[in-house]
């Protein structure tokens, strides 16, 4: 049921049970391509999240037809950076957008959205290394025990594929808004679920917003955005009602598969008990969660480097796993946020600061570790 | 059996060298590949943050390339459609297509499942009520056509979402799985259930996990490593092996754990 082409098509052979499929085009011309859709291994499509680096970690992007969950940190609305960069991104690419929300004006979000950022220059003198530190490099000697941002040769692809990727992601400088222009003919659906009884009313926007965006074999349509902020928050009058909102999720999620959209959904976990909590992460299948990042905390600022720049953390718990047993593999599951120039999000791979010698014990989880049994700060 | 084993050979069809997991379950034991032994109940279950599906994966390509040993699969898909395991299949050696075509596999897609009305309880009953019918006759199709030997895998992927399809009525998903149960041992089938450990696990009574377990003869449980992320090893696997099941085993309650690493093929 993809949109993109296979590489290799398969030769017949009368031996074996492999034979090419009659119904598939043999000798089709490549499909023009969508405009923010990038084509992936086993026949995936990718849109970008809006956050290139985001992009990078879940291996190309969010996956059309799957469903991206973001846990939220109750202290602190991080989970908003991320949904505004997605949304930005689908409007500047001139996909449709559904989004809901529990305020009572949801087109009110609308005018925070960020625009992206217009001069290039600025994303070559982030292509090299993707650390300011890098920089300093030749500076005198340093003790290479973060070597791993010093691997040059990863960095030297993507610098000819800049061109390419300016097309499918942009970065978004968040002190700006997006301008007025860009919302006029766009599809956008704003949707408030705040005091709503059920959810019937938003499965409805759902299941019109998508039925326009069915997947066809060969025929290129547009894709899409759906948008959910904080679904089972307690403004919305069905937060009691825990079967219907799994329910709800189960149905977009099998609606969203045959069709060219990504859905992002955002919950705060502390709301749902623990064994619906699993239930909605088991349900994701991209899955995410964001957390601040604990003002002056001595202990963390002495185990990270750039702990003051960090917004919060985000940790990647799930990728999707669509058409593939062995999704992307993470080097590292848990990043840092950061505002490059107090402007453009960026994430990055948490670096252990050096053990003092004279504290003697090592922290066992560094950032790249997820699981641990001592509860360190880092686990979420 | 020697005999057996060096005909497969003789046919020159693939023989691929049999892993640890399908040693502990009995499969691919005197080289030829064999789909699990009927009337077994195999659980498998997974959480978050390492998914069991592969287990499932290996199992239904298990039971499809078993030759003429093997029998049929019916597949009980809520998690993802057709062709998302079609492409897992295809990588692993096996063509989905083809196997449907020729009656081998009955696929059930039940992405969008609804039972009808849920209004009150007897709705969803009468819904898993024709559930069950449809597979009873599916496999009865089968054995009524030219002598089938070889078992009928049932696999489920995955039972909390037939949960959630029954809106949280774990007794009638619960009756629903002692029917099928029922038809390993009157029908010569075996079942395959996915289930998601640490939704069940994370009640303060976990009665259905304890009651599944108890009916599983076999429990796969994939887990992540306890010593966190690692790119080579992406989890490890424990095997229960319960009431004496696999003949060459000794022991009650057996219980082996390995690492696991995923890949495409």
């Amino acid at each position: 049921m993809a949109t993109a082409k296979d590489p290799n098509p398969r030769p017949v052979r009368t031996s074996s049970s492999f034979s090419r499929n009659p119904s598939s085009p043999s000798a089709a011309p490549a499909s023009p391509p969508v405009p923010g859709v990038k084509p992936g291994p086993s026949g995936a499509a990718f849109v970008s999240s809006g956050i290139p680096d985001l992009d990078k970690i879940l291996g190309g992007g969010f996956l059309l037809g799957s469903v991206v969950m973001v846990m939220e940190d109750a202290d602190a609305p991080h989970h908003l950076l991320l949904l505004r960069n997605f949304m930005s991104q689908g409007i500047v690419h001139r996909q449709p957008l559904l989004f809901a929300s529990p305020a009572e004006d949801p087109r009110a979000f609308l005018g925070t959205l960020p625009s992206p950022v217009s001069s290039s220059k600025e994303e070559r003198q982030r292509a090299p290394g993707l650390d300011p530190d890098a920089k300093d490099k030749e500076k005198g000697l340093r003790i290479a025990w973060q070597y791993k941002k010093y691997f040059g040769e990863r960095q030297v692809p993507e610098l000819h594929n800049r061109g390419i990727e300016q097309d499918f992601s942009n970065d978004f400088d968040l002190r700006k808004p997006l301008e007025r222009q860009m919302f006029r003919t766009q599809q956008i659906d704003c949707v408030s679920i705040q005091d709503t009884a059920n959810l019937a009313v938003l499965h409805e926007h759902c299941s019109t917003f998508l039925s326009d965006l069915t997947r066809n074999e060969g025929c290129n349509v547009n894709a899409g955005r759906i948008a959910i902020q904080s679904l089972c928050a307690p403004q919305c009058g069905y937060s009691e009602l825990d079967w219907d909102m799994v329910s709800f999720i189960r149905s977009l999620r099998a609606m969203i598969r045959c069709s060219n959209a990504v859905a992002v959904i955002t919950f705060p976990t502390s709301v749902l008990s623990p064994s619906f909590s699993k239930r909605w992460q088991h349900l994701a299948d991209t899955l995410l969660s964001v957390r601040a990042m604990p003002d002056e905390d001595k202990e963390l600022a002495k185990l990270l480097t750039g702990y003051q720049d960090m917004v919060g953390l985000l940790h990647v718990h799930k990728v999707s796993q669509i058409n593939t047993q062995v999704p992307v593999i993470l080097e590292a599951t848990t990043f840092s946020l950061k505002l490059q120039k107090r402007r453009s999000l960026i994430l990055e791979r948490l670096n252990q600061a050096p053990v003092d010698a004279s504290s003697g014990t090592s922290y066992a989880t560094s950032g790249s570790c997820s699981g641990s049994s001592k509860g360190s700060p880092l686990d979420f | 059996m020697r005999g057996f084993a060096r005909r497969e050979r003789e046919r020159g069809d693939m023989n691929p060298p049999s892993n640890l997991l399908d040693e502990a379950l009995g499969l691919g034991h005197g080289g030829a590949i064999a789909a699990l032994p009927a009337g077994r109940v195999v659980l498998v279950e997974d959480c978050v943050e390492t998914s069991g599906a592969f287990v499932l994966h290996h199992l239904l390509k298990r039971a499809l390339s078993a030759g003429e040993g093997g029998g049929d699969v019916l597949f009980l898909a809520l998690a993802q459609p057709f062709s998302h395991y079609d492409r897992v299949l295809r990588k692993l050696g096996c063509s989905l297509s083809v196997q449907r075509n020729n009656n081998k596999l009955h696929f059930f897609d039940m992405l969008k499942l609804e039972f009808p009305g849920l209004t009150g309880g007897n709705d969803i009953e009468s819904g898993f009520v024709g559930l069950y019918s449809k597979i009873q006759r599916a496999i009865e199709a089968r054995r009524s056509k030219e002598y089938s030997r070889g078992c009928i895998t049932i696999m489920i992927d995955d039972l909390s979402l037939l949960e959630i399809a029954a809106c949280g009525s774990i007794d009638c998903v619960l009756d629903f799985l002692y029917y099928c149960i029922s038809l390993t041992a009157e029908l010569d089938c075996s079942l395959v259930i996915l289930n998601h450990e640490d939704i069940y696990s994370s009640e303060e009574a976990p009665r259905f996990l304890s009651h599944l377990e108890y009916l599983a003869d076999i429990v796969i449980k994939t887990e992540p490593l306890s010593t966190g992320l690692s790119a080579d090893v992406h989890g490890q696997v424990c095997l229960l092996l319960l009431n004496n099941t696999i003949d060459h085993f000794q022991q009650r309650d057996f219980q082996q754990t390995w690492a696991f690493n995923e890949q495409n093929s």
